[in-house]
């Protein structure tokens, strides 16, 4: 049996899937994708991944959020990374800094989109290790 | 956990007691919801007593029987409404009196719920009216902050911008770290697909210049005499290497002249938009017909297409800025999601309307309707 950690990753964006598939697979995690919310529902029905990606926006601009939500119901101990390109700069930022949008928002960690991708697995190892 | 307030007014000491029952476990979760919310049901036998209670702790939701021994259920809604804005009312009623309850929820009441009722009836109304008391609550947030449009067109947009921007640097530091050889042709599909990206990023902008442009004042606005057919003609034009690529045909209908007095920019915006629509969500092989037609109220431009149609529900969100429909059909055809509420903002200008009829794999009709006076040219002036 294979020890790889399962990686969740929903985006409607094919070539930010494309990409993100290919660094998480280089860095040895097994990746199941999803092209949007209905897809990533339907994988969470019979799959438990060991941590999730999201997308902000895709059918909807509350998407990920909504899947945050749903994941955490049935798998309440599976971490989930928010990854979008919204920008902080529009003067509203979705960060999880304060206790009151850690409240409302049940992602474990809020990422821009484009960030270096050992970042990314920086941020994947603390998230699966802790 | 939260528990909302629940005042049951009815004289019938049964239906307090159900209530009390059914409610008593039942919780209700929704998404953003911090907690789930429970219940906490206080009674009250008669309208005044429910008066004397909203007064001194107003709950969250009332359920009210309309039929009371003293003043009637209605009398209490008044009072509500006068009072207490903020309370959702449930009227309790019999199938006898529908008719009331229809009438109750015309002058306020949240909804009814006919008696007897089964558990699970009552269970959904309270989770609708949870739902509606969250989503209250978060919009006057929202709105006390000022920002809500000015958020979304900003957030969505900086979304749209960076998207593109991203997955062509992905795969520049994917092609820089030579992930596929070093033969250039191995990497083909990702040059093909960063260029596709590109394209998606100037249509963008171009619909940003449109949308500066028609929200510019009216004092910009250059009116002059402009004949609809030559615009339409124009607007083929420019989209005809696509249609030749795609073998759609595209043939324009009605008179040869149809004069208005507007601002040419946005007659081309209009026309621009629905016929390169009309061509990119069809199927090849297919047809666009453009009709051209006026009456004594104004014109009529009516785009139809044999493409890939929508449902119902999808063409009520379509004019909405960045909203496309998003299903397999539509993922490799490239847009902005903002023309058609370009389209619809420049109808709007003139005081008219823009309408869409379709069918999911036959096609769809949008028809422009511009109330402006329409003339023939005494002199041919081209």
């Amino acid at each position: 049996m294979s020890d790889k950690k399962k990686i969740l990753l929903a985006d409607d964006d094919v070539d930010y899937l494309f990409q993100t598939k290919l660094h998480l697979k280089q860095a040895g995690y097994e990746v199941i994708q999803a092209e949007s919310q209905r897809e990533a529902e339907e994988v969470l029905q019979s799959v438990k991944p060991d941590l999730a990606i999201y997308d902000l926006m895709m059918e909807t601009e509350d998407s990920g959020f909504i899947l945050c939500y749903k994941t955490r119901q049935k798998y309440p101990d599976v971490p989930i990374i928010i990854a979008t390109a919204v920008a902080s700069e529009t003067g509203v930022s979705f960060g999880l800094n304060t206790e009151e949008e850690q409240r409302w928002i049940k992602a474990d960690l809020y990422l821009e989109k484009g960030i270096r991708k050992e970042q990314l697995h920086k941020e994947i190892d603390k998230l699966l290790n802790s | 956990m939260k528990k909302l307030d629940v005042l049951v007014v009815d004289d019938e000491p049964g239906i307090c007691s159900g209530v009390q029952r059914i409610l008593q476990r039942f919780t209700v979760s929704y998404p953003f919801m911090d907690e789930d919310r429970g219940f906490k049901i206080h009674e009250a036998y008669t309208g005044e007593d429910a008066i004397d209670f909203i007064k001194q702790s107003p709950p969250d939701i009332v359920l009210l029987d309309n039929k009371l021994p003293g003043i009637q259920g209605t009398e209490v809604l008044e009072y509500i409404n006068k009072n207490n804005r903020d309370i959702i009312v449930m009227i309790i009623t019999s199938y006898a009196s529908l008719e009331l309850a229809v009438k109750a929820t015309d002058q306020g009441a949240y909804d009814f719920i006919p008696k007897p009722f089964t558990p699970q009836e009552l269970k959904s109304a309270m989770e609708n009216v949870t739902k509606n008391i969250f989503l209250r609550s978060m919009t006057k947030r929202l709105n006390k902050e000022g920002k809500e449009v000015r958020f979304q067109f900003l957030s969505v947009l900086s979304h749209e911008l960076k998207s593109p921007l991203n997955a062509v640097e992905g795969y520049l530091q994917l092609m820089q770290e030579r992930q596929a050889g070093h033969d250039i042709s191995g990497y083909d599909q990702v040059i093909e697909r960063s260029l596709q990206r590109i394209k998606g990023m100037r249509t963008l902008i171009m619909d940003l210049l449109d949308l500066t442009k028609i929200q510019s004042d009216e004092k910009d606005k250059k009116y002059e005499e402009v004949n609809l057919t030559e615009t339409a003609r124009g607007a083929i034009e420019s989209i005809n290497p696509y249609a030749i690529q795609k073998d759609v045909t595209v043939q324009l209908h009605g008179e040869e002249e149809v004069r208005v007095y507007v601002d040419p920019n946005d007659m081309e915006i209009v026309l621009n938009n629905l016929i390169s629509n009309a061509v990119k969500y069809n199927y090849d092989g297919g047809q666009v017909d453009i009709t051209i037609g006026r009456d004594e109220d104004g014109v009529r431009i009516q785009v139809s297409d044999t493409g890939i149609g929508m449902k119902k529900e999808d063409t009520e969100k379509l004019f909405q800025e960045f909203v496309r429909i998003k299903n397999d059909q539509t993922k490799n055809i490239t847009g902005s999601g903002l023309g058609l509420s370009i389209v619809r903002k420049v109808v709007d200008l003139y005081g008219g309307r823009i309408d869409v009829d379709s069918q999911p794999e036959k096609g769809s009709t949008f028809t422009v309707f511009l109330p402006i006076k329409t003339y023939k040219s005494e002199t041919t002036t081209l």
